[in-house]
């Protein structure tokens, strides 16, 4: 199994009535509600947890992109990374990723994710989502229905500029190239393993098996709900004849350990409470601009997302409601423990995506429960696929010699 | 009205409604695509031969992929024309449909008759910024597109049941389909750079608009104005955007007035 400790950095300072004042968190949330000099420390608040982690021994740190967005400060992930890429030398930089659609040209994607493999010695985990229709769509003005043909362009002229030792001019729809040439290259070869975040799009499932991509399913609904997305993606694995090794699919978890189940509620319900109430308020016009997901994915799944109202699911939420829903994983080491296992078992998959940092969590509490999970819950999960043990065709794989910057900065190990 | 089917040249079936004689007529829908109930349509066919394809991803009409920006929607416009053997037909076009129907008018000036424009999308003033039609909640859209927003709710959802759970799905579907297409012109921002164009149109020109629309407000009545200055100007008191729907009478006779 493998662990990485992802921050999604949300804004801490929402005021309380945040919901009836404002009609989302995403879009169009009021810029005056962010303040830059507490983003300062924000920032480095976020960035020391991510280092804290790889020193504890997770196997990867994990950052994603959003924009315009009050739970997700990273519109560039790659400028976290680049930071993380100094300050570590062990964990895996999983950039998940980079909405690749969205760069002109996506060439800049080639040399950036390139830079970072060669800065962090070959440790890089390239994600290419297509992103969600807030960000592409309403932030970022791409015309719907043509995402996810720019999308494949984008892909194929990243792949080409990796993989391709000679300049080469490509005529695509979107981009017009006359010299591709990626200067840097990466590390990894052919080229770093590649993650795609998807929302259980059918279309999405046949592109990472097309390419032996890894599938990261990132919801917050937790693993119950979960479990259904998965089984289709491990159907569609058998139907196309490939291997089922679980780390072929990532989940994301959100997670809160204490001593106590009883403690785990009274340190952290505040804050992921305020995650759920506060940062998932997203008004529903953002949630799916027409043309975004294809007519194919909409009828395998319409009524669902037509009669399930999430915004008022999540207002009326309680911490057991959270718990016992499976949307957290919350509790003593050996409940968090049990409950792991049961969600690695249940959705089969060998990378977790863990998210320790929910809402307006201190620092404090961020580190305790990050600590007791590395201690104390992530060594008896480790062996959960004997069968699969060293399949690392997901995984970096960094040079031994490379240079490990932050012996001199102090970064110091876990007190 | 009856219907038929077309290929257009490009490969794109389109089903279009027609009826009635005389001058040929070729009416292009707005962003929503026909209604269940287009009595405006008949009205026209007492007087002139019309004839209203649907663009591929509405009603029946398919090629979605073969229509990806400006350009190609103002050349599908001209090869149904060619389809259906128009000559000089008039084209009348209502919102996203007047967008394209001046696209052609600018692209193929002496190939047509006259030209309508009912409530045109296509122009950006940003001090009036029009509605985000692709944000717009269902409830809300009737709110922005009628005079009259209980009766626009109706006429939109044409009486479907959407407790009907495969009623609420078909109908979910639809529009997605057609404001996936209708987003190729129109979204983030619906100006594709017509204005620089409009120097080429010849045909005469109405515009007709409601009085109480929201979503194209008075300053774009002014724009166009100063954009296409002989064209003439007629206003509908009692409608707002979907001035056909809401006042059909009224539109008709706007329309065959300037057409004669």
């Amino acid at each position: 199994m493998k662990f990485t400790w992802f921050n999604l950095m949300p804004w801490p300072f929402l005021p309380d009535d945040f919901r009836q004042r404002h009609r989302s968190v995403w879009v169009d949330i009021p810029n005056t509600l962010y303040d830059p000099r507490r983003g300062h420390f924000v920032y480095h608040q976020y960035m020391d947890q991510l280092e804290y982690a790889d020193r504890l021994g997770f196997d990867g740190i994990g950052v994603n992109e959003h924009h315009q967005n009050g739970y997700g400060l990273m519109p560039s992930p790659n400028l976290i990374a680049a930071g993380l890429a100094r300050r570590t030398s062990r964990a895996a930089i999983a950039v998940i990723g980079n909405s690749i659609a969205l760069y002109n040209p996506p060439i800049r994607v080639a040399e950036e994710f390139a830079m970072l493999d060669v800065i962090s010695g070959g440790r890089l985990l390239a994600g290419f989502p297509v992103g969600t229709s807030m960000d592409t769509n309403y932030c970022y003005g791409q015309i719907p229905a043509l995402t996810r043909d720019k999308y494949a362009e984008a892909h194929e002229l990243i792949m080409r500029a990796w993989t391709e030792d000679e300049v080469f001019a490509f005529d695509g729809k979107y981009n017009q190239l006359r010299y591709v040439n990626c200067w840097p290259k990466p590390i990894q070869k052919p080229h770093p393993p590649i993650y795609i975040p998807g929302g259980g799009s059918i279309e999405t499932w046949d592109f990472c098996l097309d390419h032996d991509y890894n599938y990261s399913y990132l919801s917050f609904g937790g693993y119950l709900r979960g479990r259904a997305l998965l089984q289709g993606y491990w159907d569609r694995v058998a139907a196309r004849g490939k291997d089922e090794s679980p780390y072929r699919a990532a989940f994301a978890q959100i997670i809160a350990v204490a001593d106590t189940d009883a403690d785990a509620e009274k340190l952290y319900a505040e804050h992921i409470l305020y995650f759920f109430n506060r940062c998932l308020h997203v008004y529903p016009g953002f949630a799916d601009a027409p043309g975004y997901r294809t007519v194919k994915t909409i009828q395998s799944g319409a009524l669902s997302q037509l009669t399930e109202d999430m915004q008022r699911v999540f207002t009326k939420l309680t911490w057991k409601d959270l718990v016992e829903g499976g949307y957290i994983i919350a509790g003593s080491p050996e409940t968090v423990r049990q409950r792991m296992e049961e969600m690695i078992r249940g959705l089969r998959i060998g990378h977790v995506f863990c998210l320790f940092h929910n809402g307006n969590m201190p620092d404090e509490k961020t580190r305790h429960s990050t600590r007791l999970f590395a201690e104390r819950v992530m060594p008896h999960l480790r062996d959960l696929w004997p069968e699969w043990k060293g399949d690392d065709r997901w995984w970096c794989k960094p040079m031994e010699e490379r240079l490990r910057p932050e012996a001199s900065l102090g970064g110091g190990t876990p007190s | 009205m009856n219907f038929r089917w077309i290929e257009t040249a490009r490969g794109a079936k389109v089903r279009v409604f027609e009826g009635g004689r005389g001058t040929p007529l070729l009416f292009l829908h707005g962003a929503g695509g026909l209604l269940a109930e287009n009595p405006f349509l008949e009205q026209l066919a007492q007087r002139y031969h019309v004839l209203s394809p649907e663009l591929p991803g509405y009603g029946e009409s398919t090629g979605e992929t073969l229509l990806e920006d400006m350009l190609d929607f103002a050349l599908h416009g001209w090869d149904v024309a060619e389809a259906l053997q128009l000559e000089k037909p008039h084209v009348v076009g209502h919102s996203m449909g007047g967008m394209i129907a001046a696209e052609m008018a600018c692209l193929a000036p002496r190939d047509l008759g006259k030209l309508v424009l009912a409530a045109p999308l296509g122009l950006w003033i940003p001090a009036a910024p029009v509605p985000d039609l692709f944000a717009l909640l269902p409830h809300e859209a009737a709110q922005v597109l009628f005079h009259e927003p209980a009766r626009g709710t109706a006429l939109l959802t044409g009486g479907l049941d959407f407790r009907n759970l495969e009623a609420l799905r078909d109908f979910y579907i639809g529009n997605v389909k057609r404001l996936g297409m209708a987003g190729k012109i129109l979204f983030p921002i619906p100006n594709r750079r017509l204005a620089k164009r409009l120097y080429r149109l010849r045909a005469e020109t109405l515009l007709v608009v409601g009085r109480s629309d929201r979503l194209v407000p008075a300053a774009y009545v002014t724009r166009w104005q100063e954009l296409i200055p002989r064209a003439q100007l007629a206003w509908l008191d009692a409608a707002g955007h979907m001035l056909p729907y809401e006042e059909p009478e009224a539109f008709v006779g706007a329309v065959s007035h300037f057409l004669g």
